[in-house]
């Protein structure tokens, strides 16, 4: 490693430990913004002579990242952003605090995929799913997958491990038309991890006509885009490998959704050799990610922890909450989106018969939609107001990227 | 009324519908159900004839693509302009509203619209994001007009619509007026759930397709207080 970049790594792994001892936060960011204004080519530095995995998409990403990093465990050591800091300054934290490692699974924030491609020249890349996510903001739908599929194109070499049932996604893996035929394409490994998810991708982004699903499939009416046979599928409580084999998948996290990223996790290790006998085994050890899942005792209340950030996750979130008193908390400030129109694409309806409560910068504008939705709730002004006002036992928390962060401080920074 | 009971359709929500639109449909039904009224809601997709005799048409926004395609495929189908000649409601939102005009931009090409409101759309110089309010035309007899939105476009209007409002915050149509209005047809760069905001707004359409002059109050409590929330945050900004 050249000398500046040595030096910029040692500067941003004291950073990071400051900014953790001073309370500030993670630490996951200020390092990486430090260690990259010293030298602007420290990721790719640190990114040299690492086998390295990138896992991308609006859903699922730090968790997919976490269980990949606990299956290719299996090999050595990871480097990994496990505090969900997913743009190049938390990649580069996260190399330069893991010292050296063999291999590397990094969440990538779906805006930053061309760029981290090339900074970190990664064995696999995983897409996990496009779907509209703080639209004020963030690139749309079609254009985000435009600008996946420029990136990749450009990468043949990249083992791509993509979602069959997502044709955002399956579109972005796959070559223009226009594409040199003298160049290989990018070899495409395809998983099925189910999508509950649908109303982004009615319109086909090749020729614009109609997508038709039918059971899990789904095809274009007016050009060949449809869905490609998956190597790997979700099948009951377990995965199906490429040869057929089914691996019962044991995990501490909850819902549907999290064996799919288990699909996702064993499919990418399998790129770096991990067999799925033995990776399997490394996903049940994953109790929580950054907060997410995680469960705290107070006051005799169980609180866990939910994140749900856009319609799709909130769809998820709810198959994976209990049925039991449930705190629901949005903020709308700045990483969070500063639109909340999307709560009307969210069905509030699953939690009809729960105790609902409310809190959050945006609190009134749940209670709109609740008020539409016919469920009834409570709003309450802070955290403690919430535990006081159910009864012992389970309380579910769901809520936005700030707002949850915003609870996962009163709870001392859960992990 | 057409028939029996008000008839409601979300126009393509398969194309049109990006930001929570389907939010005015269920605010539209729900404030009807509240008085009485029987509801019948049909989400109307794009490979699907629309039916000419529903009281109200909802159109929502969209990308560029599903709404150069939305646009094309209602001109062929000819239904909403039957429903517009016989008396129907009409409300478009952000890209729906575009489209009712004589032109619009999508993907840096001019479309025809659907011509049933006069006024057409073209490119800003800068995305128009943030919050938007604005005076409602005194004839409309509504409070301030109070939503978000987010579009390139701008849009010019004839002579043959009124604006819906006077801009005190945002860009709207072009910074000075925000949406447009003519008969029962109404349009607002005020996306997605925007009667969610506007909950009096919504029941100017519902009187608009019953004719019922007087609707029974209902409890606003939550919508007066995110709309006085919301009033607050754009003055409080105004002054930063």
């Amino acid at each position: 490693m050249p000398l500046r970049a040595k030096v910029a790594s040692s500067v941003s792994r004291t950073a990071a430990a400051l900014s953790r001892a001073a309370g500030r936060g993670d630490g996951s960011v200020i390092g990486g913004w430090l260690g990259l204004k010293i030298d602007p080519d420290l990721l790719a530095h640190l990114s040299a002579g690492r086998a390295i995995a990138l896992v991308s998409g609006t859903n699922g990403k730090t968790t997919t990242t976490r269980l990949t990093a606990a299956a290719v465990g299996v090999l050595g050591r990871v480097a990994t952003n496990s505090f969900g800091a997913n743009m190049p300054t938390g990649h580069t934290s996260a190399l330069a605090k893991a010292g050296s490692t063999p291999y590397a699974v990094l969440e990538v924030d779906e805006h930053y995929l061309a760029q981290v491609l090339e900074a970190t020249e990664p064995h696999v890349v995983a897409l996990l799913n496009l779907s509209r996510d703080q639209l004020d903001r963030a690139k749309e739908v079609a254009m985000m997958a435009q600008l996946w599929r420029a990136a990749l194109v450009r990468h043949p070499d990249i083992r791509i491990i993509a979602n069959a049932d997502d044709p955002m996604v399956v579109w972005a893996a796959s070559p223009p038309p226009n594409h040199d035929h003298r160049i290989a394409p990018p070899q495409v490994t395809w998983f099925s991890a189910g999508q509950r998810w649908h109303d982004d991708s009615w319109v086909c982004p090749e020729c614009g006509s109609t997508i038709q699903r039918s059971g899990d499939q789904w095809w274009c009416s007016g050009c060949p885009l449809r869905r490609p046979q998956p190597q790997w599928a979700v099948e009951d409580d377990g995965v199906v490998d490429p040869t057929g084999a089914w691996h019962k998948v044991k995990l501490q996290l909850p819902g549907k959704v999290n064996i799919g990223n288990a699909a996702t996790a064993l499919a990418v290790a399998a790129e770096f050799g991990v067999r799925p006998v033995d990776a399997v085994l490394q996903l049940g050890t994953v109790t929580s990610v950054a907060g997410r899942y995680a469960q705290v005792e107070r006051d005799g209340r169980n609180i866990r922890l939910l994140l749900a950030k856009n319609p799709a996750s909130w769809l998820e979130a709810f198959d994976m909450a209990d049925e039991a008193p449930t705190l629901l908390s949005i903020n709308a400030r700045d990483p969070d989106g500063l639109d909340t129109s999307w709560l009307f694409d969210v069905d509030f309806a699953p939690l009809r018969g729960r105790q609902v409560l409310i809190t959050g910068d945006r609190a009134y504008d749940l209670a709109v939609r609740l008020d539409v939705n016919e469920v009834p709730f409570q709003h309450i002004r802070t955290f403690d107001e919430a535990v006081r006002a159910v009864p012992p036992g389970r309380l579910e928390v769901i809520a936005n990227y700030t707002a949850f962060q915003d609870i996962r401080a009163e709870l001392d920074r859960v992990n | 009324m057409s028939t029996e009971s008000l008839r409601i359709v979300w126009v393509y929500p398969d194309l049109l519908s990006t930001y929570g639109d389907r939010g005015n449909m269920l605010i539209l039904a729900r404030r009807a159900q509240l008085r009485g009224m029987p509801v019948e809601v049909l989400e109307v997709r794009s490979d699907q004839r629309l039916p000419a005799t529903a009281d109200i048409y909802l159109i929502g926004g969209g990308e560029d693509g599903p709404q150069a395609l939305g646009a094309q495929r209602l001109i062929a189908d000819g239904g909403l302009h039957r429903a517009v000649a016989q008396g129907s409601v009409v409300f478009g939102v952000c890209a729906g509203y575009q489209l009712l005009g004589t032109s619009f931009f999508a993907k840096g090409t001019r479309y025809p619209g659907l011509e049933l409101l006069d006024l057409s759309s073209d490119r800003g110089p800068t995305r128009a994001v943030g919050e938007l309010a604005g005076d409602i035309d005194p004839r409309l007899g509504l409070p301030p007009l109070t939503g978000f939105e987010n579009h390139g476009g701008r849009t010019h209007l004839g002579p043959g619509v009124s604006p819906l409002a006077r801009v005190t915050a945002g860009v709207g149509n072009d910074e000075a007026t925000e949406g447009a209005w003519r008969g029962k047809l109404l349009g607002t760069y005020s996306h997605g759930p925007a009667l969610a905001r506007n909950p009096a707004m919504a029941d100017l359409l519902l009187r608009w397709a019953t004719g019922v002059h007087q609707l029974p109050p209902l409890d606003d409590t939550w919508s007066d207080r995110l709309r006085a929330e919301r009033r607050a945050a754009v003055a409080a900004a105004a002054r930063a």
